[in-house]
């Protein structure tokens, strides 16, 4: 099994000499903790200049970072083999939190077990479906034949219903896109993905069906904001208009009167974007843009290079899913996009959001056919 | 060939990433041209809508609308208070200012709690949410001495609802309360913005749409720390409407005293509209203990009152009519041929079915004699009904008696308003799964056995026989007024005589009330009744004298005046009063005295301190809880 992917890799595709001692990324490595520290300082503002909150924040991105480091030194090997463990047990602890998940608002999203720290088995699943569906692919020569995309299909849909029912629909419909990039790449054929496409439409009645009024609303205010001012309009006119207001070059760093008068809600958290559009203008986004280009960029290289088919196919679903987070945040933000509880990529506040990215970055790393500290095996 | 196929994977999988970032680039491109719409081509637009977030929106919430009486005497009002309201997006801490607050006026535990609860629940951002409902001028000034430690605290002016007539009004105009979260979902939250109350029960509640009104919108400009420097304009809102409603305030004052501390319930109405001219549930309780959130103490002490004065017997009371309805019986016999005017009996002193031993008494023991229709209404008579309900039959029976509003909820503006029960073979086979037994008819015939009204019901069936066969729907709003219906049932003929005998019936020989209808100045024609109490069990104990009182039957009398041409209806039952011709009739004298003879001497304002005097007293009654 694995000397069959293994010899998948091209001599062409040969990673960097420095790379090739260290699992670490370089470049990959650096622009995230640039873009991390951009997150810092945009947050410093955004709180309404709360130190504590930064320094929180910091914590939870060198957290993430370390993460990153450790998994980048695993053995690609031992990720495949315990990929099926995780997913299972990923599965179960969905199961728990049905039972005796704790939460908050009508939702059951977290378990509270003893000895460990509250978490959300769904953050775990974030990663473990992906690899999951890839490993499943690599079971089996690509393109697959219908019945393995029907189980590669049923594993996915699984877990998102588990998700779904908690309720948490924002992440059960990303961690079913990040599921469905892996049977993508894997070649599904275009006619079935056709056909998908038409079911999903025609299942739009139907979810417009199922929503709670809120969601609704949030739909309907996209179309038009100003029908309600001053309930559910008020994110997205609030937020665009900090946008619109900070032109090309931005009022300023902590200048933003959107922002710092408060008019701006969810300001340091999913609307993080409105405050760098506000202080820092058109110029302070397209950098935040570039550097999202320039992670994107270098993960669709590392997914090109990664080793073997499970680690190209799992490199890919991160990587396409970092994008989604990324236009859905921003969407949302700008108003093309209903407003989902989406963060923006390492820059909104918040732990899970960040370390779960982070280490997802990790494991594209460990992806990489290179020499690694921890797997003992430099040749 | 694994080594193909490894080049084959690459090349699906490079593929497919390539049609990936390239709907992803163009996506991109979306966005980045969404951004350059919104931060360089419309730039200038939301500026001048950054600067005016200064301005900011503040919902007017209307006044809501008064409720009249019928001559306009104000019984629900909008009075002003001090709310003292906190804006939880301004505040660093809302703890450590809670704790602040709490060390210059007194804040309870149950406010904290209701006031975190609603800062959780907040429905929009910036949206001052109350602290304290009510704050005196003096915690105002306590306040106010250090007003600039706290600039996300407010003092709003907000109307409170008043009931002047607060315990003789209670149960008919209902009252307003807190919006409750419940209650949130479902009305339109603009048009409560701004707005805390909404009527819970009663007139308040059944014309909530018509009373609240119209939000309207302020624009004040804010300074940048966010405090309103002035106000740039304004939507008035619209003012709720006012709701004239037939009662008399005077007639309900006249009645809560005439009842003094007995408990009962007395329903008048207006013969010509079926407007509601008083609805008296006794005792009572003082509706302005909800407007502003009723300690939960209190209102487990009214709850767990024996007297319950929470509870509307008028509306909610479920009596067996007794021989109240015995002139609607006889108008249904008639009318199916079961009796004639001519007909008539000879009444031992009870009734026997044939070939059953078991006798049904009559309340004379001795009997009536020959008995015809007339002098069966007029002595109440309950052979000869038992006779006449065997000859209808319990099946015609409920279908004659059903268009007078028996077994049904009645009122489309009044709430709460149970149906009863109008006893025939189908109700007992849904609602019990039973058969019918002929001895049920039997009783039936004198308002007895499975019968159950409640007083608005009576008082509504009375008015049919007062109308001379048209029902009308009681209610309270002027506004809901309309058509009355026929009961096609009888000829005015019929009518006329069923009237005359229940004229005699006050002023004839051997009247069951003529005790009561002596010395009037106008003729009543009424009809008492007796309502045997449900037995509590042999070996529960009890206070001696407290069982004998609640053990006593129930009076009830219906009847109308002037008895020619009507100008009031009453129905009226006393609890444990004892028999309708000693304790309820001469009730329902002195209410006919009042609207008849006494009311038309008696001037406006004069009458307005008479009754703020008789609410006193029931709210004095009301064992001490007052607002």
């Amino acid at each position: 099994m694995v000397t069959a992917t293994d010899t998948g890799h091209i001599e062409g595709f040969r990673p960097k000499r420095f790379a090739q001692r260290y699992g670490l990324d370089p470049f990959l490595s650096l622009i995230l903790l640039i873009t991390g520290v951009f997150g810092l300082a945009v947050l410093y503002s955004a709180s309404g200049q709360n130190e504590a909150m930064v320094m929180r924040q910091a914590v939870h991105l060198f957290v993430g970072l370390g993460v990153m480091a450790f998994l980048s030194q695993v053995r690609r090997d031992l990720i495949v083999q315990i990929t099926p463990f995780v997913f299972v047990v990923a599965v179960l602890l969905l199961v728990m939190v049905l039972w005796i998940g704790v939460g908050a608002k009508g939702a059951q999203r977290w378990l509270d077990l003893p000895g460990l720290p509250r978490f959300q088995p769904s953050e775990l699943m974030k990663l473990a479906l992906p690899a999951m569906v890839a490993w499943w692919v690599t079971q089996h020569q690509i393109p697959l034949k219908l019945w393995q995309f029907l189980v590669a299909g049923a594993l996915i849909v699984g877990p998102v219903l588990l998700i779904a029912r908690q309720p948490d629909l924002g992440t059960s419909i990303i961690i079913a896109g990040s599921g469905f990039f892996v049977v993508f790449l894997a070649g599904l054929s275009w006619r079935i993905l056709l056909g998908l496409g038409g079911l999903a439409l025609a299942a739009l009645p139907l979810l417009w069906h199922v929503m709670h009024d809120y969601q609704k609303a949030r739909v309907l205010t996209l179309l038009d904001p100003q029908s309600d001012p001053l309930g559910a309009g008020w994110n997205t006119i609030q937020a665009m208009t900090a946008l619109g207001s900070g032109g090309i070059f931005g009022k300023g760093y902590g200048l933003g009167t959107q922002a710092q008068l408060k008019f701006l809600p969810e300001s340091h958290t999913d609307f993080i974007v409105a405050v760098i559009g506000e202080e820092l203008g058109f110029l302070g986004v397209c950098l935040l843009l570039l550097m999202y280009g320039l992670i994107l960029g270098r993960c669709l290289i590392m997914t090109l290079r990664a080793d073997g088919l499970f680690g190209r196919l799992l490199c890919g679903s991160i990587t396409l899913t970092f994008f989604v987070y990324v236009f859905v945040n921003l969407g949302m933000v700008s108003g093309v996009l209903p407003v989902v509880g989406v963060p923006l990529p390492l820059i909104s506040y918040g732990g899970t959001s960040v370390v779960s990215l982070l280490t997802g970055f990790g494991l594209m790393m460990a992806m990489q056919r290179t020499n690694r500290v921890l797997s003992g095996d430099i040749p | 060939m694994k080594l193909t196929s490894g080049i084959e994977e690459r090349q699906v999988i490079s593929r497919r990433l390539a049609v990936a970032a390239t709907i992803g680039g163009v996506l991109l491109m979306a966005l980045l041209g969404r951004l350059v719409w919104l931060q360089l081509i419309e730039h200038q637009r939301f500026v001048t809508a950054s600067e005016a977030n200064r301005i900011q929106i503040l919902p007017l919430p209307p006044a809501r609308g008064q409720i009249l009486d019928h001559q306009g005497v104000v019984l629900a009002e909008n009075r002003p208070r001090l709310q003292l309201a906190v804006i939880p997006e301004e505040s660093e801490d809302l703890d450590a200012l809670l704790f602040n607050i709490q060390s210059r006026i007194s804040l309870t535990d149950d406010e904290i709690k209701d006031f975190r609860k609603r800062v959780s629940n907040r429905r929009r951002p910036r949206e001052p949410v109350v602290l304290k409902d009510q704050i005196s001028d003096e915690e105002t000034a306590r306040l106010a001495v250090d007003a600039f430690l706290f600039p996300e605290v407010r003092l709003d002016a907000s109307p409170r609802r008043f009931y002047p007539f607060g315990g003789l009004t209670a149960h008919s105009l209902g009252h307003v309360g807190r919006l409750s979260l419940d209650e949130l979902q479902e009305v339109s939250e603009r048009r409560y913005a701004g707005t805390q109350m909404i009527g819970k029960t009663g007139i308040e509640r059944a014309y909530e749409e018509d009373l609240l009104g119209e939000v309207g919108l302020e624009r004040v400009e804010t300074s940048a720390r966010g405090q309103i420097m002035r106000t740039i304009d304004q939507e008035s809102p619209t003012p709720g409407e006012d709701i004239r409603i037939h009662l008399d305030i005077g007639l309900q004052a006249t009645i809560f005293d005439i009842l003094g501390d007995r408990r009962g319930a007395v329903v008048a109405m207006d013969p010509a509209t079926g407007g509601v001219r008083a609805l008296v549930s006794a005792p009572s309780f003082d509706a302005n203990l909800f407007t502003g959130g009723i300690s939960s103490a209190l209102y487990k002490a009214l709850q767990e009152d024996r007297d319950a004065p929470l509870f509307n017997r008028a509306l909610r009371g479920q009596y067996p009519p007794g021989s109240t309805i015995k002139p609607m019986l006889g108008m249904v016999g008639i009318h199916y041929g079961a009796v004639s005017w001519d007909y008539s009996i000879q009444d031992p002193g009870f009734f026997q079915l044939p070939g059953i031993s078991h006798r049904y008494r009559d309340w004379k023991p001795w009997g009536h004699g020959v008995v015809d229709m007339k002098k069966a209404v007029v002595e109440s008579c309950d052979t000869y009904f038992y006779d006449m309900a065997v000859r209808l039959g319990v099946d015609q029976m409920a279908q004659g008696m059903a268009p007078f509003g028996f077994g049904r909820r009645l009122g489309e503006d009044i709430l709460g308003d149970v149906p009863g029960i109008l006893p025939s073979r189908g109700w007992k086979r849904e609602a019990r799964n039973e058969s019918w037994y002929l001895g049920e008819t039997v009783i039936a015939g004198i308002g007895q056995g499975y019968w159950v009204t409640t007083p608005l019901q009576l008082a509504a069936a009375t008015n049919v026989m007062a109308r001379r066969g048209s029902f009308l729907d009681p209610h309270f709003a002027l506004k809901a007024d309309h058509e009355g219906t026929p009961v096609n049932i009888g000829q005015p003929s019929d009518w006329l005589r069923m009237i005359k005998a229940m004229e005699a019936v006050m002023h004839g020989e051997g009247g069951t009330a003529r005790a009561a209808g002596q010395g009037a100045a106008y003729r009543i024609a009424g009809k008492t009744g007796t309502a045997q109490v449900f037995s509590i069990g042999q070996d529960e104990k009890y206070n001696e004298d407290e069982i004998e009182e609640r053990l006593r039957d129930h009076a009830l009398f219906v009847g109308f005046a002037p008895a020619e041409n009507p100008t009031l209806v009453v129905a009226l039952i006393v609890e444990n009063g004892g028999s309708g011709g000693t304790t309820a009739a001469p009730v329902a004298r002195a209410i006919f005295d009042y609207w008849l003879v006494e009311r038309e001497s008696g001037a406006l304002p004069a009458d307005l301190e008479r009754v703020a005097r008789v609410n006193e007293t029931v709210l004095s009654r009301s064992h001490g809880y007052r607002n």
